[in-house]
């Protein structure tokens, strides 16, 4: 016979302000099978854990109903309390009167009627559950971390330096990312690239970290602690063990005009090419698409030149498969590029370009070693136009969200503009000037103070050029909002920042959230920022949303810290709420017949095909396995299963049936 | 398909150039075009200016009548006749208690089954039209929009509102070369021409003043209220900008009539207060050149250095 | 300047009679400017066309600031040339906001003194399109020095336009003329009233 006990808990008010709570205990006591009902205004406290814990003992309680706040919350809590008392922990069960009930409607009658409905329902299925012993699963302490940008090198040295491995997987022929592209930075306009370099060359020399460069991410399987890796490291034509960077074959290469990623297309690379200078690794590539020997056949001067005869032209993608127990994306952002303003020349004319292209131009490594020349004719730019909320903040343009980091790196490029240019003219267009961030303000006033950089408060309309000048149409709305025309000799657009082009792609291999602008969704906006909602794998940096510099640093260490607590134990213990396969005593051994819908089906692999034999060895037959390890409980193989023969323990057919007549019979006596 | 023709006033006045040019091209290829029987007055600025209902109805009672008349679609090349219909049209059809009290004002149950079509794509529909050309008009010109053949965007649905091509390509299929110009949908001053005739002479004056300094050799435009701020009005633009512009402003149809070998006074040629004699005249081997400019052309991915990460450049090299 | 949001009895503010006419709301203008940028005419009006989204959108708190939308110079130099509308990033429909605050202004009776040649164009030539069915371009030009006072404006044009064949001395005329006098009967004179 069962003897459940009834805990009502008040929450202060929350939940007695319109749940008569009184009457829900004095109800709770009359069902069926309730040995024990009490309510308590802080149920969660201490005293009240206590309340439940002697009723256990007192009164030998074989389950236990506590109606308060979601599972969310409070399961944890009092499934412990309940295995302090020695009652099995899945033998307790929350009743949600408080989301669902007390903060949703007003008070009166029906909401009081509705508590004891669901506080009804929990006993019913409390009935019926069964103890259950947790799961522990063993955990692979390697980190995969996904993207060599800042964000991703942080992440790798944090969590290497803790003494686990890692395996960084980069899709570009180097890490460094975005940051590696950048002049000098806010707002201690420190350069950038003496500040990444030293990071990138620890990652090189880690013992603990595996660099995989120009590679990708080709599927992964498995969960949390046991994730399975496939990652295809794209052919470079080149032996890297061989190669030593001599650097011979980039400059021998006669296909010597493509644009360079690395520079935003404004300098020219050869077909064979390292990124840049400080690449990690400092091997080179073969950009296929532009090789003469791919596209006619002939060419192989850079296998003539090589002192070590490295070049691979047969060289195929390979795939390597890793075990890996965590994984952190760090895959940053993208900016807005291609014909998005017709209105502003962006595409058009050369002297319209975006925030990145002015870095390249402030850099000393830079296409023009860090002079600000224009592209179209080298000129250095008398009067330059920055544009803020270029794309970003423009619902027309379907990006309604604020790009964080354009405000402050506008301020940067108008401060370093007038440091190497001093009798130029620089000009902001802003709407808002968002910086807040630690000496983030006084940067900005720096630029207007100190360097004299002019703002104009409004939106640019429209840029057209004449006369090799780039004419601005804008307005000042602190003026009445007349409008104002520029002559500018170049305009910078701080273009939107974007999710990667292939975040989509990425995040359904992972089986990660994203949103409606494919930047990855952390699992709580406020309380768990660097998780997803796949258990395992973290975040760092912008490709969750835009960010700078010291948060995606931040966010990255944090990340790091939670794969390092991942890490510190040997055994992950999981909850039993998995699926189960029906088993029972000859002739019959198993309801399932076999038909495997339930495999193929399943989105973890986790169903397995088990052999039933005899004494003799004869095979009787042969049915489903759920493999616990692997079992993620969504309950997709319940929903297929033709004859009813897999459960999800904790959420069986019993228990849910139980509680859905248990709203049906209200009223009546239970059977 | 029955396509009608809507002249609207300007196309019987002022403007009869324009209606004379089509007509004779129509002819030429062998398209009919009946006019929209009994047809009113769009209503043009003045109605929508002063009464929304008004706007409405008046456009409505012409497609009504087109509709009656058994047209699929009515012809409007006149830009600003063409704005008020596909608005009228666009608006009665989203909003049907609208519809039916505009049908009420005019008696008759208007359906908006009749499409409404522009110059640009009566003539963007001439099966081979380089064929045709008997004259290529080897000219520079300046394809001029206005505001309303491509705005609003989402309810005339017709060629992007920056930087539209669909006239640009017309123009070069009859062999003329269509420059690279920055006012091609600016506004002109529209129904300013006479109550504000100033404003006219500014916004006009600023639109001339660009194709002149790219070299063009004619304006081309697809609506009569354009031609007669940039054509007619030019003494009060030359006054306003102290200077004399010598550019003919052509319509769409003259230039492709031209080009199809018809006569001058054909198209009404004629009948231009700044003379297009100058285009018909053997054009000149070397058109005049444009103020071609740095910053223009070439595709903004063209980098701007050789250098490379490899082998960085020992100097701020120059560019292409 | 105090707010007087509840004090007036007179209905709905400026910006709710606007939204419901032309189903746009102001609130979603956050400022930016890019229509006054790009407005041809911004420099010629006494309030730039951002600047009558402002107006609007305070003007539920303060009626004085309704009262100077309605009397601007503005509403009556706006072209409907659409470039507003074309760039605007919260897709405001200003051009049909415009209209909606003419025909206010008109009906109110606060067009501006200043726009006072623009009104006189658009209803000489609305004479014209009402006893006619379509522009009689001699007839209006007659109506409109006559309603203006600037008689010897364009007087140079005429006898060219005549040569050339494009001024005709007696007007086109639609068949069904009062079909169209009672469009003009429910419509504007229903409205307008004015004597």
């Amino acid at each position: 016979m069962a003897r459940i006990g009834v805990f009502i808990c008040h929450c202060g008010e929350n939940i007695s302000a319109t749940v008569d709570v009184m009457k829900v205990a004095a109800e709770a006591a009359k069902i069926p099978g309730v040995a024990h009902s009490v309510e308590y205004k802080y149920m969660c406290s201490d005293p009240g854990q206590q309340l439940v814990k002697n009723a256990i003992r007192e009164k030998g309680l074989t389950g236990v109903v506590v109606a308060a706040c979601s599972p969310r919350m409070h399961e944890p809590t009092f499934r412990r309390a309940c295995a302090e008392a020695g009652l099995n922990p899945f033998l307790c069960e929350m009743a949600n009167i408080r989301e669902h009930c007390s903060w949703v409607h007003e008070k009166g009658d029906a909401t009081t009627d509705k508590a004891i409905d669901i506080v009804r329902t929990l006993v019913a299925k409390v009935k019926k559950n069964k103890a259950l012993q947790p799961i522990k699963v063993p955990v692979t302490k390697v980190a995969m971390v996904i993207g060599g940008g800042i964000a991703g090198i942080q992440a790798s040295l944090d969590i290497a330096n803790a003494g686990h491995q890692v395996i960084l997987v980069e899709k570009e022929p180097s890490i460094g990312g975005h940051m590696s592209q950048l002049s000098e930075t806010f707002p201690t306009l420190d350069c950038s690239q003496c500040i990444l370099t030293p990071r990138m060359v620890e990652v090189a020399q880690h013992l603990n970290i595996t660099l995989f460069s120009y590679a990708e991410l080709e599927s992964l399987d498995g969960f949390i602690g046991n994730f399975k890796a496939r990652i295809r490291k794209k052919a470079r034509s080149l032996d890297e063990k061989l190669c030593t960077g001599c650097g011979l074959c980039t400059q021998k290469c006669p296909s010597r005009r493509i644009p360079s990623e690395f520079d935003a297309g404004l300098g020219l690379r050869p077909a064979i090419y390292v990124p840049f200078p400080q690449a990690v690794p400092n091997k080179p590539v073969i950009d296929r698409e532009h090789c003469t020997y791919y596209r006619t056949g002939k060419c192989r001067l850079c296998e003539k030149v090589c002192p070590t005869q490295a070049i691979r032209f047969d060289q195929q993608d390979e795939i390597v498969e890793a075990d890996v127990g965590a994984v952190v994306l760090a895959t940053g952002f993208d900016i807005k590029h291609g014909d998005f303003f017709p209105e502003y020349g962006y595409g058009k004319y050369r002297d319209v370009i975006d925030g990145l292209q002015f870095e390249r131009l402030a850099s000393a490594s830079g296409p023009t070693l860090g002079e600000i020349r224009r592209p179209s004719d080298g000129r250095v730019p008398e009067t330059v136009v920055f544009v803020a909320c270029a794309g970003s903040r423009d619902p027309a343009k379907g990006i309604e969200y604020c790009s964080k980091i354009c405000c402050m790196y506008t301020a940067k490029h108008a401060m370093l503009y007038k440091h190497k240019v001093h009798h130029g003219k620089p000009y902001v267009f802003y709407m808002d000037i968002r910086a807040g961030g630690k000496m983030y303000e006084e940067f900005v006033r720096r630029a207007m103070e100190e360097d004299g950089v002019q703002y104009v408060r409004g939106r640019v309309s429209r840029i057209f050029e004449r006369g090799g000048k780039l004419v601005v149409k804008g307005v000042d709305t602190l003026l009445a909002a007349r409008p104002l025309e520029i002559e500018a000799d170049l305009v910078v657009l701080a273009t939107a920042g974007i999710a990667q082009p292939g975040a989509e792609e990425l995040a359904q291999k992972l089986h990660v959230s994203y949103d409606a602008h494919k930047f990855y969704a952390e699992a709580h906006p406020k309380l768990r920022p660097v998780e997803t909602n796949t258990a395992g794998i973290f975040l760092a940096g912008a490709c969750q949303a835009p960010k700078d510099i010291p948060e995606s640093v931040a966010q990255a260490s944090g990340a790091a810290a939670k794969v390092a607590a991942l890490f510190s134990q040997s055994e992950l213990v999981r909850e039993p709420l998995i699926a189960v396969v029906d088993r029972q005593a000859p002739p019959v051994y198993s309801s399932c017949v076999g038909c495997f819908l339930c495999q193929s089906a399943c989105p973890y692999q986790a169903i397995e095909k088990e052999e039933i034999r005899g004494r003799d060895g004869q095979l009787l037959k042969t049915v489903a396995k759920v493999n616990p390890g692997l079992c993620q409980g969504c309950g997709t193989c319940v929903a297929f299963c033709r004859t009813k023969s897999i459960d999800i323990q904790g959420f069986s057919h019993e228990q849910v049936h139980a509680e859905v007549l248990a709203l049906l019979n209200r009223g009546e006596r239970d059977a | 398909m029955k396509t009608g023709f809507y002249p609207g006033c300007s196309m019987k006045g002022s403007a009869r150039e324009y209606s004379e040019s089509l007509l004779a091209l129509a002819r030429e290829i062998g398209r009919e075009l009946p006019e929209v029987p009994d047809w009113n007055c769009c209503g043009a600025t003045a109605a929508h200016n002063l009464d929304r209902d008004l706007a409405l109805a008046l456009p409505a009672r012409i497609l009504a009548a087109a509709e009656k008349a058994g047209m699929d679609e009515v012809l409007v090349p006149c830009a600003a006749c063409y704005s008020r219909l596909k608005v009228t049209r666009h608006e009665l059809l989203a909003d049907d208690s609208l519809r039916q009290r505009i049908s009420g004002l005019v008696e008759a149950d208007y359906r908006g089954s009749a499409g409404v079509l522009n110059i640009i794509e009566w003539l963007g529909r001439v099966p081979d039209l380089e064929k045709l050309v008997k004259k290529p008009f080897q000219r520079k010109v300046a394809c001029y929009y206005g505001c309303l053949l491509v705005r609003p965007a989402g309810v005339v649905k017709f060629d992007r509102p920056e930087d539209p091509q669909s006239m640009d390509l017309l123009m070069k299929k009859i062999g003329a070369d269509p420059i690279d110009w920055a006012f091609k949908t600016e506004c002109c001053g529209a129904g300013f021409s006479v109550s504000r005739t100033d404003l006219v002479a500014r916004l006009s004056g600023q639109i001339l003043d660009d194709a002149v300094s790219r070299g063009a050799e004619a304006v081309v435009v697809a609506c009569p209220m354009c031609h007669l701020n940039l054509d007619l009005r030019r003494p009060n633009i030359e006054k306003r900008a102290g200077k004399k512009f010598h550019l003919p402003v052509i319509y769409i149809t003259q230039a492709v009539g031209m080009a199809l070998g018809l006569k001058p006074k054909q198209l009404g040629l004629q009948r231009h207060k700044v003379s297009p004699s100058a285009l018909l005249a053997p054009a000149s081997a070397k058109p005049p050149a444009g103020s071609k400019s740095a910053s223009g052309d070439s595709p903004a991915s063209a980098p701007l250095s050789g250098s490379s990460a490899g082998a960085p450049a020992s100097t701020a090299s120059k560019v292409n | 300047m105090r707010s007087e949001a509840h004090a007036h009895g007179v209905g709905a503010a400026l910006s709710d009679r606007v939204r419901e006419k032309t189903g746009v709301d102001v609130a979603r203008c956050y400022q930016c400017g890019k229509c006054s940028a790009g407005c041809p005419l911004a420099s010629e009006m006494d309030f730039p066309p951002s600047q009558v989204m402002h107006l609007l959108q305070l003007s539920a708190a303060f009626p004085e600031l309704a009262e100077q939308a309605l009397r601007s110079h503005t509403i009556w130099l706006c072209l409907t040339c659409e470039i507003c509308y074309c760039r605007c990033p919260m897709e405001l429909d200003i051009p049909a906001i415009m209209d909606a605050l003419r025909h206010e202004s008109l009906q109110q009776r606060k067009v501006n003194p200043r726009a006072r040649d623009i009104l006189a164009f658009h209803r000489a030539f609305l004479d014209s399109v009402k006893y006619t069915g379509r522009l009689f371009e001699m007839g209006q030009v007659v109506d409109y020095k006559l309603r203006s006072g600037h008689f010897l404006q364009d007087l140079l044009q005429a006898p060219w336009m005549f040569l050339v064949g494009k001024l005709h001395l007696l007007p086109e005329r639609v068949r069904n003329r009062r079909q169209l006098a009672r469009i003009f009967a429910k419509t504007l004179k229903a409205r307008e009233n004015r004597p």
